[in-house]
């Protein structure tokens, strides 16, 4: 690991319109390293990954590759000098194949015309290498899972012979299992001598797979090391600047009466009818494989999938949720696990976004009070400490834990009883996470109900007061937090039995702190 | 830098289409040729009754735009609901109701159009494409190919250039146009509906999934569209005096452009009334102001596309910049 690094950022500094989001910072990458780059939300990380592919240009200091200056000049001059970047959202077109896709903008060429053969041959190839060769050339991208499409990205990537690869949270769609191949693709690259600056908010990720770690606060380096020598909690300590005494809260609280039973709920998108219930004051965790019918379930209860079967009671009352409207008005708030393109209305503004649930509170005199609409709205983004310029604010140029606290706020807007949580703290940062977890178990303290569908089984562990597993569509136990372990979980999970065994094996305490 | 986006986006937020129709007004008006008469009193009240057609049905085509749907079929719904008017009229039914029984057809086209959107999960471009064909089809079949004579009515006045009671001072097919442009305004921005419609037009899921009943939403956008659209057809019966099944033909895209020029997006959850408003009326003084200078159509028609072209790409601009 002594080689001379592959890349240099040298005092790398950008601000806008004076506000200096990258303050002097200094990274270097090694061939055949994983450089984890760590940070909040808002820390100057997406900014650093836009200056490396060339979208951005820095206002001072210098980067090189392999010891010669690097300025690229658009993100696509970027990619002629080894540089590609694997963004969070996806960036492939569902319509193209595979192969179109991987081949976009370098198309091999003999005498001016497609040369569809050799392109074809690399790509098998390619594939190859990356444990996939499941992945046809020919088949429409459309139809491949989350995963295979990141594997088209990073395939894509090498056919371009890209010497350093950045992956912009790479596993924040993807399951556990996938997630694990994921890892063993990366460490091929490594041996291959690739570098790959690796961005993640799951820090028992980063632990596992990369070598170092720098981490951004502010726009400034404000830690850097080896990953053998470091732990999560310092990490988090790091990254947000100040000791995390506790991540997961808890005050007391008791579980009243039942206020949601679902009784052989059962939608076109599910494998079985479930019944569940939950009480007054209460978290019930939901656990399970990303595919085990969670999200189906949910759903199911708030009216989004057409119901074939069953009913729900909640708050002593019987209904059929056919529509979201009707589960609303029963008290029932959800939140979607696709922020992006279901949770919100991203070219809305925040006001808009924040009381679509309940617009007709505002109306005066049969028509709409807008600026009753937006004092209200300004009390919500203090009190949910939403870092907003005004309530006008279109709600796609918010962060993403911002965006998310504006999702939960309209269910409290809508004064939900229930709330149907899915994957509440997927992709944000940990601060808000922590105001999250807060914020959820002021629910349960006031006496609301929460279930809180999770893949991040520490979390579960640390919030709820049950957990429930499902496997393929099937509830497989329900049972206090007490009587799970992590490892019990994953279980369960995993093979969809509950073999008590697995508690006796290494029972320990929910994590406190 | 900051300082040169600034006043990018002043230039081309709703001040642009304003902009846009300042200029089309300033250039004609400089124009030695007419410079006298393009601004007399006279020819605003012409261009104004010109623009009223257009504008009825631009103002349902806003509400079907901010929702994110297309109607293909407006144009062919107003001469489908002028041949019926003449038609009314001819079998001796009172003025007043061959008015109502035009404005009808117009609703029911429209709600079939947001029924079978909603009901076969169709996208509205298909749908209204083939609504386009079958009321036009309609309206000649009734018409019997030709056109309708009817005997003269106060129908016929609404569109006069100088109105029968003359202390209306304009025609009050543009009193009509202003009226419902208000009200095209309020429903949009004022009231609950207007609201969820824009939400419908943003992100339908989120719509949805917020509790907004975007079904019943559509269909109602597209009814009133098309309630619109049959009020635009008495006015053309109005100002024709007869029920010509083929009238208006291509008007869908001027009415479609008016919109576009005015800030509305095709991908939903944008425009105004009053953009759309400045859109109309700056193609009736393109119009007009050509017309008058005696230049041929096709030069009318290549600036209007320049201009359709042009409001688009600032429209993007601006958006980029948010």
């Amino acid at each position: 690991m002594q080689e001379k690094p592959i890349l240099n950022l040298e005092r790398i500094s950008k601000s806008f319109g004076g506000h200096r989001v990258l303050d002097e910072v200094n990274f270097d990458l090694r061939p055949g390293e994983v450089h984890a780059l760590l940070g909040e939300n808002g820390a100057g990380k997406s900014t650093l990954i836009k200056i490396l592919s060339g979208a951005l240009k820095p206002d001072g200091g210098g980067m090189f590759i392999s010891g010669e200056e690097y300025r690229p000049e658009s993100p696509l001059d970027g990619r002629r000098r080894g540089m590609a970047v694997i963004y969070q959202e996806r960036t492939v077109a569902p319509h193209l194949s595979v192969e179109e896709n991987i081949m976009l903008g370098q198309e091999m060429a003999k005498f001016g015309l497609v040369d569809r053969k050799a392109g074809r041959e690399k790509i098998r190839q390619v594939l190859k290498f990356l444990c996939h060769p499941e992945i046809a050339p020919e088949i429409p991208v459309r139809n491949l899972s989350v995963s295979a499409r990141q594997v088209v990205e990073i395939a894509r990537a090498l056919v371009s012979q890209a010497r350093i690869l950045v992956m912009d949270e790479p596993t924040s769609s993807l399951s556990r299992e996938d997630t694990g191949r994921l890892f063993e693709i990366i460490r091929k690259l490594r041996q291959e001598g690739v570098g790959i600056i690796y961005v993640s908010h799951f820090l028992e990720e980063v632990l596992e797979i990369a070598d170092r770690f720098t981490v951004l606060r502010d726009g400034r380096v404000v830690g850097q090391g080896l990953v053998s020598g470091t732990s999560v909690d310092e990490l988090i300590q790091l990254m947000i600047g100040r000791r995390l005494s506790d991540l997961y809260p808890r005050r007391p609280r008791q579980s009243g009466e039942i206020i949601l039973r679902s009784q052989s709920v059962l939608s076109s998108r599910m494998a079985q009818p479930i019944s569940l219930e939950v009480r007054r004051g209460e978290i019930l965790g939901v656990a399970g494989l990303v595919g085990a019918g969670r999200t189906e379930f949910l759903r199911a209860l708030f009216g989004l999938d057409r119901l074939e079967k069953g009913l729900l009671v909640v708050s002593g009352r019987e209904f059929k949720p056919f529509h979201p409207s009707i589960s609303i008005q029963a008290g029932l708030g959800f939140l979607s696990e696709d922020r992006q393109t279901e949770g919100l209305a991203l070219r809305m503004s925040l006001a808009d976004n924040l009381t679509l649930s309940r617009l007709h509170s505002y109306r005066r005199h049969r028509l709409f009070n807008s600026r009753l609409q937006r004092k209200v709205v300004s009390e919500w983004i203090d009190r949910f400490s939403i870092k907003a310029r005004s309530p006008e604010q279109k709600v796609w140029t918010l962060s993403g834990g911002n965006q998310q606290k504006v999702a939960l706020a309209r269910l409290l807007h809508q004064s939900a009883e229930v709330f149907l949580l899915d994957e509440p703290t997927k992709g944000i940062d940990v601060m808000s996470k922590a105001q999250i977890y807060e914020l959820i178990d002021r629910l349960a303290a006031e006496n609301k109900a929460v279930i809180f569908v999770s893949s991040y089984f520490p979390e579960l562990l640390g919030v709820a007061d049950r957990i429930a597993v499902f496997h393929r569509g099937k509830l497989v136990e329900v049972r206090p937090v007490s009587g799970w372990t992590e490892a019990a979980l994953m279980r369960a999970a995993i093979t969809g039995k509950t073999g008590d065994e697995s508690v006796e094996e290494n029972r320990v305490e929910p994590p406190q702190a | 830098m900051n300082h040169r986006k600034l006043s990018l986006r002043k230039l081309t937020g709703l001040t642009g289409p304003f902009i846009g129709l300042i200029l089309v007004i300033l250039i004609f008006s400089l124009m030695p040729e007419i410079s006298g008469r393009f601004l007399s009193p006279a020819n605003i009240k012409n261009v104004a009754t010109q623009s009223v057609i257009v504008a009825l049905c631009a103002l349902g085509m806003t509400l079907i735009i901010v929702s994110g749907g297309i109607d293909l079929s407006a144009a062919s719904n107003l001469a489908l609901s002028c041949v019926l008017v003449a038609y009314a009229i001819n079998k001796g039914i009172p003025p007043l109701l061959a008015a109502l029984v035009g404005i009808a057809a117009g609703g029911t086209i429209g709600f079939l159009n947001g029924f079978l959107i909603t009901r076969l999960r169709m996208v509205p471009f298909i749908v209204t494409l083939g609504m386009m064909g079958i009321a036009r089809g309609l309206a000649k079949w009734i018409a019997n190919n030709q056109k309708i004579d009817a005997p003269l009515s106060w129908l016929n006045d609404l569109m006069l250039r100088s109105p029968k009671p003359s202390w209306l001072l304009v025609s009050p097919g543009i009193w009509m146009m202003l009226l419902f442009s208000l009200v095209m305004a309020i429903l949009l921005r004022k009231t609950v509906f207007g609201r969820h419609a824009q939400a419908v037009g943003s992100n339908e899921l989120t719509a949805r999934l917020c509790g907004v009943r975007t079904d019943r939403v559509k269909v109602l956008v597209y009814t009133i569209s098309g309630l619109l659209c049959g009020l635009a057809g008495v006015m053309e019966f109005s100002r024709l005096t007869v029920g010509d099944p083929t009238v208006a033909i291509g008007l869908e895209l001027d009415i479609i452009a008016a919109v576009v020029i005015g800030g509305g997006s095709l991908s939903g959850g944008e425009g105004s009334v009053l953009g759309t408003l400045v859109g109309v009326f700056i193609m009736s003084f393109l119009r007009n102001g050509c017309t008058m200078m005696g230049w041929p159509n096709y030069f009318q028609e290549i600036i209007i596309g320049i201009i359709i072209i042009t409001a688009v790409t600032l429209d993007r601009l601006r958006h980029r910049q948010e």
